[in-house]
């Protein structure tokens, strides 16, 4: 069962990536959209992110109770030493969660628009620019459990330039997910080329940050480069990436636009795979030199094997379901 | 402040929010069911915009309660480090189904929600459905979590270590039982009153009183039917603490001295420093009645329990009195209410009945409030009772106070747009579902 338990994890903290990122990246096109523009891109993201919308936010508890009930250490290491930046995700995914609800169901639309729309695109680029940090902060070696002054315990595990650029890397290709994905939701010209632009531009952002991840992973001494080049799983996983990536944009030239977002999200997971394949099993990289493995710190046999059992049941009732809801609502083209 | 009662009052703050929209989001589908139910079959309109108005609002109550209940699951870890190190494995069993229940509840609302007009009828009203058995699912879930902080099970703990872990023994502790009936009659009731008192206020104003009376119907039968319950359910819960928890019961009946037969205390004053209660009713023998069914019964004080593991005696034992008070005035509404609807007698006439309906909006989930402060203050100084206490499981960060003070604006601000945009809402009634049956979506 420890093999079911790690996959649902894995599976659950990518499929966090993809939507609930693409989810985020809504909010970050709308911050970098016009003012003429906005309301149309809100109701093309409406559409096609309002159905699916609850959903997708799902993978993020599935993988926070597979981490405390399965990985309680892993679990009640990154709460403590990375409390602040949770904190902060979690501010933002809460007022980007409501604002969003609100801005639809409020049944008179007046001036509240104004403040809705501005929580929801702010809050959006901060919960994707935190769940980066958290995720960089992981990797980078930087928390101190050792530590016996706050700055050193609770804040620079996290603040460190790796960890930051990991975060705007994050932002980048939530932003680049959900161009991606808009792309295919609307049949109008003038929005599809809309949001083939904001595509061009958060895909090179992305890679203007994916080179600052780079450097500062060889300012804070983090072997990322031996990670991704050294590693045959690394390596090909970034060569199929940036293969993808060329494919992605030869099919967009030639009008498909629905196959986009499979290449999209299947970049994302190679890029995910080439960082941490080369430490996995181990979870969170300590300053000490020592990790936290999922393998050593799994719970006991008979909580795995419930644990288990009831993902492998769960995924027979939900997967069925949520695949006839994306089915159900997605724009049909023309 | 301290980090202490900082970390606690976060996490009281952050569960009496919770609750209050996981509730709604728990029962609003029930009642949207049978609204939709009766537009299927009988083709009226009213109806379906009934079901429409009511799906706004729960699909509002239903974010914001998913935002703060994923707050839950990370503050879980963020204020009680040590508690979830031991008590992860153990407890989590109902977590990870509830997990699944809730998923399923989320992406029937999206079918529920946007499925008008795209799905077969029936389906749709199924999808409805389905969001609030699986609402219910995830409340009785997360409950028997709760229960098995109140009554530990599953695990040997032995020299301080938690050894034979089984998490479904855990799961099916003995308090899940009594606490999850509790607690579900008490969100049919509370949510009941507080959305029968809404309806009874526009009735009583004449704003499209044929609408809401169709809603008050609705949601009085759901609220009158668990007021009635819910007293049988606390008297399983009363014999049930009183058997596992002698401390939470002492604390809630500010009982400091053992006594044999022991009264029941209505109201009074707690010193907790001089140990006395002045000014109470006493029902003499009552208590021993309610605690083990006889009333001659010995009932075990605060006398008995070593000093160090007493819960605050004050704070339980009002917040105990304003459940049972609150709960009896809802008895008698209830009461009342069936009488009138056995009589036959047109409810618009009875507008002080309609008035004591609207009086009782806030009530159910006073009562609510006061119940969880009740089970979580009595089981204090422990956090899994009996095992490990509270102060052993805070987390070691400082500067607490601070997360307090924003999440509390926070939960603040939530509350009062949320109220703002129920406000709106029931004011656009008339604009959005006018007798034509037209309205905008």
């Amino acid at each position: 069962m420890k093999e079911v338990v790690i996959t649902f994890l894995c599976m659950a903290i990518l499929l966090y990536f993809l939507l609930g990122g693409a989810d985020f990246g809504a909010g970050i096109i709308e911050l970098f959209t016009s003012t003429k523009n906005r309301s149309k891109t809100r109701k093309t993201m409406y559409q096609a992110i309002g159905p699916v919308w609850e959903a997708n936010h799902m993978w993020l508890i599935i993988a926070i109770v597979i981490l405390f009930v399965g990985f309680p250490h892993i679990y009640t290491t990154m709460s403590v030493y990375l409390h602040i930046p949770l904190a902060i995700m979690l501010i933002g995914i809460i007022a980007r969660g409501t604002a969003f609800v609100f801005r639809h169901y409020d049944a008179v639309k007046d001036d509240m628009q104004w403040l809705y729309n501005r929580i929801f695109r702010y809050s959006s680029f901060v919960t994707a620019l935190f769940l980066g940090i958290i995720a960089g902060s992981l990797i980078s070696g930087h928390i101190d459990t050792q530590a016996t002054d706050f700055y050193t315990a609770y804040i620079s595990g996290w603040l460190n330039w790796f960890s930051i650029a990991v975060g705007f890397f994050t932002v980048a290709l939530c932003g680049f997910l959900a161009a991606i994905y808009l792309i295919g939701e609307t049949n109008e010209y003038h929005d599809k080329r809309r949001f083939i632009k904001k595509a061009e531009f958060m895909n090179i952002a992305a890679v203007v940050f994916g080179a600052m991840v780079f450097i500062a992973a060889q300012r804070d001494k983090i072997p990322l480069i031996d990670w991704v080049f050294k590693s045959t799983v690394g390596l090909s996983a970034i060569v199929l990436a940036s293969l993808s990536l060329i494919l992605l944009w030869y099919l967009l030239i030639k009008g498909k636009t629905k196959i986009l977002r499979v290449l999209a999200g299947f970049q994302v997971t190679m890029i995910l795979l080439a960082i941490s394949y080369a430490h996995f099993p181990n979870f969170i990289r300590l300053k000490s030199g020592n990790a936290i493995s999922l393998l050593e710190t799994i719970g006991p046999e008979k909580t795995i094997y419930s644990l288990g059992l009831a993902l492998l049941l769960g995924s027979i009732l939900i997967l069925p379901f949520l695949g006839y809801l994306f089915y159900k609502f997605q724009k049909k083209e023309e | 402040m301290d980090d202490f009662i900082a970390a606690r009052s976060q996490m009281a703050l952050s569960l009496g929010f919770h609750i209050i929209f996981s509730c709604i989001g728990m029962v609003m589908p029930f009642f949207m069911a049978v609204s939709h139910y009766k537009w299927l079959k009988t083709d009226d309109e009213v109806y379906k915009n009934l079901t429409k108005a009511w799906s706004k609002g729960v699909a509002i109550f239903f974010a914001t309660g998913a935002v703060s209940g994923t707050m839950l699951s990370f503050e879980l870890g963020l204020l009680w480090p040590k508690f979830m190190d031991h008590a992860g494995p153990i407890f989590g069993m109902p977590f990870s189904l509830e997990g699944t229940a809730f998923f399923i509840e989320a992406i029937a609302l999206g079918f529920f929600l946007y499925g008008w007009n795209k799905l077969n009828k029936w389906f749709h009203w199924f999808t409805g459905m389905v969001v609030g058995v699986s609402g219910l699912a995830s409340g009785i879930l997360v409950v028997a979590a709760n229960a098995w902080m109140n009554s530990p099970a599953g695990f040997d703990f032995v020299n301080g270590q938690y050894l034979n872990i089984d998490p479904i023994q855990a799961m099916f502790n003995k308090a899940w039982f009594s606490q999850a009936l509790h607690m579900c009659l008490a969100a049919f009731t509370a949510t009941g009153f507080a959305v029968a008192g809404v309806h009874a206020l526009m009735i009583l104003r004449n704003r499209n009183a044929g609408f809401h009376l169709k809603a008050f119907k609705i949601a009085a039968i759901f609220a009158c039917i668990g007021a009635l319950l819910q007293p049988l359910s606390g008297d399983i819960s009363a014999k049930d603490v009183a058997k596992r928890q002698p401390a939470k019961l002492a604390a809630m009946e500010a009982l400091y001295k053992t006594e044999k037969p022991a009264p029941l205390l209505i109201g009074g004053i707690v010193n907790e420093k001089d140990k006395t209660v002045k000014g109470a009713i006493k029902i003499p023998g009552a208590l021993s009645f309610l605690a083990h069914g006889d009333f001659k019964a010995e009932v075990k004080g605060l006398d008995q329990i070593p000093e160090n593991e007493h819960p605050p005696v004050a704070i339980t034992h009002y917040a105990f009195q304003i459940m049972v008070g609150i709960g009896t005035l809802l008895l008698l509404v209830a009461l009342t209410y069936f009488f009138i609807l056995f009589k036959k007698k047109p409810l618009t006439e009875k507008r002080w009945l309609l008035k004591l309906f609207v009086f009782a909006i806030p009530l159910g989930y006073l009562a609510l409030e006061a119940g969880w402060v009740v089970t979580e203050v009595g089981r204090q100084p422990w956090i899994i009772y009996g095992v490990m206490r509270t102060k052993d499981a805070v987390t070691p960060m400082p500067g607490i106070a601070y997360s307090f003070y924003i999440f509390s604006a926070i939960y603040v601000s939530l509350s009062v747009i949320v109220t703002f945009l129920l406000y709106r809402q029931i004011k656009m009634v008339p604009l959005l579902y006018n007798k034509t049956g037209a309205n905008n979506n």
